[in-house]
């Protein structure tokens, strides 16, 4: 006999309340959760229904999905979210160092290009660029070499100068976080083993402030995969400017806006998937503290 | 011959704290000092002042014969740069009380690092010696580990590895057992007595009063930013001549 022998009340007279062998636990039903998902369903499926049925040419969808001037924007898309993100993460790097730099000069020039491009909107410093030209109509070196700015400020480089200037500003502060997430410790052991101030950097607190940049450098160039669309304004062939000069010519304007999506989907999946093996690889290491218990210890002896 | 090690009067405060307080001391080639004394006397600061993580603000110190950090130009000190500033740190390796090993690096790639990258080492010889040291510090075994996954007593033997590498004149010790546990102890002590037997220069900053009796030349009392008394560890640690040693010696031993 299992349990107390004192039978406790409410059990069957002579069975002891305690005698459980002969339960069964029943699961509970959720009922709520399947009334919830059934709701959702629904309006999903009549917001798709209602795709299905409006007046969207799907036939037209499907045929310029594939059409030259839609793939050639997209790789435009694609090539300026590539250039504008190396600029934007070299200028990064090097406007964090400038920040956390000893000489003040550095760091007030630093600080100001931070306030500057941060503060004022990116479509502003597009048209900026684009227009340099009514500031200085020649550029180059003074003597030596010269071009007209309107030749040099292509559409191309304004973009490119717009989106990686901008965005050097965000991740320089991206980076100056990754660098002051690195402990103190990392750049003492680096210094007396004799390496030099730029060496530790480049070897030591870099590789490490990675874990804590590459989480949000991999969110903005996916930001910036879609920030490209602001340049369809100066004229950059990208992806939605070449959906846009289609459907000014067949009025297909969802269709084409449909197809400019597609590929925006198709590129930001691409790249989610990227990110995260990205941050697989530079989480090795993981803490920099040592683990307090001593099990790896016994195993060795 | 000259010593390994002439400090002069030296000085270093931070804000109104005076860490070093004129503090002067001699280390001869192949000695063991211990510096003992309670926490915030300035015997970690001293330390760092050696290998320069700490820039002095009075005195003077000499490494290996060589002034640190500074270049004499008749009656004035110049700074020198952060490259000749590396390069004098080679003379002298550290071993941290936190182990401070390079975390994104595996064991074996944190011991070549400072021979590969600084003194510019062939790697495969760079490897073949890092095997011999691990070897020497019992964890050749764990070449490919990363140092999240080792104890702390591994840790520091890698530590005292990655400082070997380098072949420093010198190996200066910050409190290396202070953030062991106690069953760990013993094998990080164990290679540091190995060390000194084989005539390595060692400062050691330690609460470890029966490692400085057993290994230690000499042992120096620090307090409030001086040097109070130094000896034989037989003398200063069972007789010493100032109260203030008596009282931190009968606060620390068990």
């Amino acid at each position: 006999m299992s349990g107390p022998a004192v039978a406790a009340p409410g059990g069957p007279a002579g069975v002891s309340p305690y005698e459980i062998a002969h339960l069964t636990h029943v699961r509970p039903k959720h009922y709520g959760r399947w009334i919830a998902a059934a709701l959702v369903l629904a309006a999903f499926a009549a917001v798709v229904k209602a795709f299905v049925e409006g007046q969207i040419a799907w036939a037209v969808v499907g045929q310029f999905l594939t059409a030259s001037a839609i793939l050639s924007g997209l790789v435009n898309t694609v090539a300026m979210t590539v250039w504008a993100m190396a600029l934007g993460v070299a200028l990064g790097v090097l406007f964090a160092i400038m920040v956390m730099s000893p000489n003040p000069v550095l760091r007030w020039l630093a600080r100001f290009y931070i306030w500057f491009f941060r503060g004022t909107p990116l479509l502003l410093q597009l048209l900026l660029w684009f227009n340099l030209a009514l500031v200085f109509p020649r550029i180059g070196i003074p003597g030596l070499i010269e071009w007209r700015t309107v030749d040099v400020m292509t559409p191309f480089m304004a973009t490119l100068l717009g989106l990686g200037i901008n965005q050097g500003a965000y991740t320089a502060e991206v980076v100056r976080g990754g660098i002051l997430s690195v402990d103190p410790g990392q750049t003492e052991a680096a210094k007396t083993i004799g390496m030099t101030r730029l060496t530790t950097l480049r070897r030591i607190v870099l590789p490490q402030a990675m874990r804590v940049i590459i989480p949000p450098v991999g969110n903005e160039v996916i930001s910036m995969v879609k920030l490209t669309s602001v340049a369809s304004v100066i004229q950059y062939s990208e992806i939605l400017r070449n959906a846009q000069t289609i459907y000014f010519a067949n009025a297909r304007v969802i269709e084409l806006l449909i197809v400019a999506a597609i590929w925006y989907l198709a590129v930001v999946t691409v790249l989610t998937v990227g990110q995260h093996l990205l941050e697989r690889r530079f989480a090795r290491g993981g803490r920099t503290q040592p683990r307090p218990e001593a099990g790896a210890e016994g195993a060795q002896a | 011959m000259t010593p390994m090690i002439v400090a002069l009067d030296v000085r270093k405060t931070f804000g109104p704290l005076k860490a070093l307080d004129g503090v002067s001391l001699e280390v001869a080639r192949g000695e063991v000092v211990c510096v003992i004394g309670p926490s915030g006397s300035g015997k970690s600061t001293f330390l760092r002042c050696i290998n320069q993580l700490e820039r002095i603000d009075g005195g003077a110190i000499w490494v290996n014969g060589e002034l640190i950090g500074y270049r004499r130009e008749g009656d004035r000190l110049f700074p020198l740069s952060d490259r000749e500033v590396a390069r004098q740190r080679l003379a002298s390796g550290m071993v941290f009380q936190r182990f401070n090993l390079f975390a994104h690096l595996t064991v074996l790639q944190n011991i070549i690092e400072g021979p590969v990258t600084v003194l510019r080492r062939p790697r495969p010889e760079a490897v073949a010696e890092a095997m011999a040291l691990l070897e020497r510090v019992g964890l050749a075994d764990k070449r490919e580990s990363y140092p999240a996954e080792l104890s702390g007593g591994q840790q520091q033997r890698i530590a005292i590895a990655r400082a070997l590498a380098m072949k420093p004149e010198i190996l200066l010790f910050d409190e290396p057992t202070s953030a062991l546990d106690p069953e760990l102890v013993g094998d990080v002590l164990a290679v540091m007595r190995d060390l000194a037997r084989g005539g390595m220069t060692m400062v050691v900053v330690t609460h470890e009063l029966g490692f400085a009796r057993e290994v230690a030349n000499r042992v120096v009392f620090m307090d409030r930013g001086r040097v109070v008394e130094q000896g034989p560890p037989a003398t200063l640690l069972s007789n010493p001549s100032h109260a203030r040693t008596r009282e931190f010696i009968a606060a620390v031993l068990p």
